[in-house]
């Protein structure tokens, strides 16, 4: 059975089709690429599948359980948790706190024990530290831990992104052009951090990405959607010279 | 146990501490003037309402304009409760303070949880809204002695009491703050989206914030009430409001400390400077809009930036151990 | 008074409602804020007729295009100074300024004027007329008259003059907006002059019905006009009217036949009711969010 399974799906943003039919199969482990055109309905995909946009028809399933139509809070809790384009940090709080935020969940402690400072606070509150710090590392952010987010590089904004959407411990990780802005060195460094977070947390990745190098580097299959419908899907080195995949991106 | 022993703690204690015996000194030794002693007081109650209402302004980031509605009703509740009851005051005065915030907080409840779903704006007109039904309906029932005010309450609050529920009110509102509900909190107000995109529960923590503020509002209105003797609806008017959120809006929202400062400077100024009196709501109006021009201008950001950057810098560099090499 | 009567006061006083609404959804369209400060611009417009008319004897079409000028300046100047730092500041730090501003005004009138209630003579010097039992004062007449007027010529200029369509345009989207050559401060300018002066217009209507102006007769009904505009459908002209007038009635009627007391209690209650069971309003619009 696949990790993650898109029936489907479409949404209508006023008469217009803004994604139509999508299908989709990801299996676990893949690093899987979401590629086409700017306004092709890449982003409302991912809209749809954690929750911030209701389908209009269609389904997508995690592991087998069905999630269409649920709630961003509910889906997260499910296993899927996304970075998004332009990218939505919490710019007045600092970078250790961002990826918090992110274990929120997992920690119990209660508000009235949290007011009495009670044992269980100190105990979780430490657990949450270090986890952050360890997610931290990977991304090679630990030194900026005290730093609010908006006073990090850009760069370092989308790292810390992905290190704030693995706190949340996903199944199912979600990109939104990581890459964007950055320069090549930048993305090479980030293809690799893309490749270890698969291999160090068991993570499967859907991301979107214009950069060819970046999607041609590490993604084993990709889908290319074009006003809203797929266009063609496969391996990744195949559907790039798909001649239709060239034609739209280039034009006629 | 040990980790509540920390360097920081201890000095809070201490200054907690010798802040209350100097001032209990200067009241004693009669250096501070009758005037000085009866504005302890209602310094204090407005330090309970600016912090409390910084949990819903500063740190959720919405602008509720009905604090002093939720003071009124604690208030109202509060002082009925020991006009009615015949207990000895110790007994009667804390559970007074109890349920007049219990009661602001369901308030919350109700007013919160649908007016929650709204976003800005609208949220702020409905607890306008709200406050002023409040005062409306205070002012038509026999009860509460309707516009004449209720009359008759025993005037129980003191200086020793506003202190205690001072330290109360900043004890839970910054740990609250600094927990992993509070940084919920504040990530609503940073980045809704992103919130829920984490799994962040907006509505709870929303309403969490909101009720925590209506509960210490509806205490500081309780220890209004018992101080005055008198509550009128009138008091409660949108202008409370208003000079609560100035405090907050002039202390820094988000910064606990900066509204104790300004609720104590607002509250004094006016008694100090009398001439002044005529003009406050001007400079209120002015400090306000000023404030808001200057956080949002992006020179004094950069500059209010590079003061907050240079004292992480330091912060920083001394826990690497004077290394000093940051990056990025 | 029987209850035709009341439906006639609430006629007349939901078409100052439905005035000042107008201001009010105006500025909420285009510069996405919700102008705390447009109930005491009325203030202000009505000090300014009263000025005009009483102490400068000046005949009421004078003092009435004093204050539509005095109050369109301020409008504009207020817009400048305080709000257009603000463009892309969040909602509460607009709202807040706005709140300051409101509290300005209001400091500066009582300053000028004293708290004390000033008399105000009629602008509106048309007598009544007698339908069978019923009365219908000259500013009654008048008001209602004036009101559906500027509500058909302010959807003619939005729907037909280039300035109205630039306004549409900028409510949309700003950044297209600028992108396809309109001056995107200058139509924020127009609607803030534009809204002052509707404020103006309801001013003058408003003292002229009631006789009155203090430093805070604006602020209430300020406030109850944006509570007219939410019910209507924030952004949309015909909502603001239909806010407007449905708030002058249930007004009007529960202070007939509830409460003097309890009527502004009643006015927001609807407001709350409305926002819970439909937050856009009898004929608003739904926006989604882009992420």
């Amino acid at each position: 059975m696949a990790l993650l399974e898109v029936n489907n799906l479409s949404i209508v943003f006023g008469g217009l089709r803004a994604v139509d039919g999508f299908n989709l199969k990801i299996e676990k482990g893949q690093l899987y690429g979401l590629i086409g055109p700017n306004g092709a309905g890449k982003t409302t995909v991912f809209n749809m599948l954690t929750g911030v946009y209701k389908p209009t028809s269609g389904t997508f399933s995690l592991d087998g359980e069905n999630l269409t139509g649920k709630k961003a809070i509910e889906i997260n809790r499910k296993g899927i948790a996304r970075t998004f384009q332009n990218i939505r940090l919490f710019d007045n709080m600092s970078v250790l706190d961002n990826v918090k935020i992110g274990l929120s969940n997992q920690k119990k402690y209660t508000v009235v024990e949290s007011i009495l400072r009670l044992p269980r606070y100190f105990k979780e509150e430490k657990e949450m530290d270090e986890k952050a710090i360890e997610l931290l590392k990977v991304f090679d952010l630990d030194k900026e831990k005290d730093f609010l987010a908006s006073n990090l590089p850009y760069g370092k904004q989308r790292k810390l992104e992905i290190a704030r959407a693995l706190a949340t411990n996903p199944k199912l990780l979600l990109l939104d052009e990581p890459a964007a802005g950055m320069n090549p060195n930048e993305t090479a460094e980030l293809m690799d951090t893309i490749r270890f977070v698969r291999d160090r947390f068991d993570m499967t990745v859907l991301l979107i990405e214009h950069d060819m190098k970046l999607v041609g580097g590490i993604c084993e299959e990709i889908t290319v959607l074009n006003f809203g419908k797929e266009l063609a899907h496969g391996e990744t080195s195949e559907v790039l010279n798909h001649p239709q995949v060239v034609t739209a991106y280039l034009g006629e | 146990m040990k980790k509540l022993l920390n360097k920081k703690n201890i000095i809070s204690v201490i200054v907690t501490v010798a802040l209350y015996i100097a001032i209990t000194l200067l009241m004693t030794s009669g250096m501070l003037s009758r005037q000085y002693q009866s504005l302890l007081v209602p310094v204090g109650i407005n330090v309970i309402l600016a912090v409390s209402l910084n949990l819903t302004v500063g740190f959720l980031g919405e602008l509720t304009l009905g604090h002093a509605g939720f003071m009124s009703v604690g208030a109202y509740t509060g002082c009925l409760f020991t006009i009615y009851m015949d207990l000895p005051t110790y007994i009667e005065f804390p559970i007074a303070l109890l349920i007049g915030g219990i009661v602001a907080a369901l308030f919350g409840i109700i007013i919160g949880v649908p007016a929650l779903r709204l976003k800005g704006d609208y949220l702020a007109i409905v607890t306008l809204a709200f406050g002023e039904i409040i005062r409306s309906v205070f002012t038509n029932m026999n009860i509460t002695g309707g516009a004449g005010g209720l009359k008759g309450i025993d005037k129980t609050t003191n200086y020793t009491m506003v202190y205690v529920l001072i330290v109360i009110t900043v004890l839970v509102i910054s740990n609250l703050v600094k927990s992993r509900h509070g940084r919920a909190i504040c990530s609503i107000r940073d980045n809704i989206i992103a919130s829920e995109s984490l799994g962040i529960n907006v509505v709870y923590h929303k309403l969490l914030a909101f009720v925590v503020a209506a509960f210490f509002a509806g205490v500081a209105g309780v220890l209004y009430g018992h101080n005055l003797g008198i509550l009128k609806p009138d008091t409660f008017d949108f202008n409370k409001s208003i000079e609560i959120l100035v405090m907050v809006v002039m202390g820094g929202m988000g910064n606990i400390l900066g509204s104790i400062i300004a609720a104590i400077v607002i509250t004094i100024l006016p008694e100090v400077l009398r001439g002044l009196a005529d003009y406050r709501m001007l400079i209120y109006s002015v400090v306000l809009i000023l404030m808001m021009i200057l956080n949002a201008s992006p020179k004094f950001a950069e500059y209010k930036e590079n003061l907050f950057s240079k004292i992480k810098i330091k912060k920083v560099a001394r826990k690497e151990n004077g290394d000093g090499t940051i990056r990025g | 008074m029987g209850f035709i009567e009341q439906l006639i006061n609430g006629l007349n006083l939901g078409s100052i409602y439905a005035l000042m609404a107008l201001g009010y959804t105006m500025v909420y369209g285009i510069a996405k804020m919700l102008n705390f400060a447009h109930g005491d611009i009325i203030m202000v417009g009505a000090y300014t007729l009263s000025l005009v008319m009483t102490n400068l004897g000046m005949p009421p079409v004078v003092a009435i295009l004093a204050s539509v000028i005095v109050c369109s300046v301020l409008g504009v100047t207020i817009e400048k100074i305080a709000y257009k730092p603000l463009r892309n500041a969040s909602p509460l730090t607009v709202l807040i300024t706005a709140i300051g501003v409101s509290y300005f005004l209001q400091s500066v009138a009582l300053l000028i004027f004293g708290s004390n209630k000033r008399k105000v003579d009629s602008a509106i010097t048309m007598s009544g007329i007698k339908i069978g039992g019923l009365e219908l004062t000259g500013e009654s007449i008048v008001t209602l008259g004036i009101t559906i007027l500027i509500m058909i010529g302010l959807t003619l200029f939005i729907k037909k003059t280039k300035i109205g369509k630039a306004m549409l345009a900028v409510s949309e989207d700003k950044g297209a907006a600028q992108l396809m050559g309109i001056n995107v401060n200058q139509t924020i300018s127009i609607t803030f002059a534009i809204g002052s002066a509707l404020a103006a217009v309801a001013g003058v209507l408003f003292v002229s019905s009631y006789g009155f102006v203090g430093p805070y007769t604006g602020s209430l009904p300020g406030i109850k006009a944006f509570v007219a505009a939410v019910l209507g459908g924030i952004g949309s002209i015909p909502g603001a009217m239909l806010g407007g007038i449905l708030l002058g009635i249930i007004e009007s009627l529960s202070k007939a036949y509830i409460s003097t007391n309890l009527s502004d209690a009643i006015v927001f209650a609807v407001l709350i009711i409305v926002l819970l069971v439909k937050p856009s309003g009898l004929l608003g619009k739904i926006r989604m969010d882009k992420v």
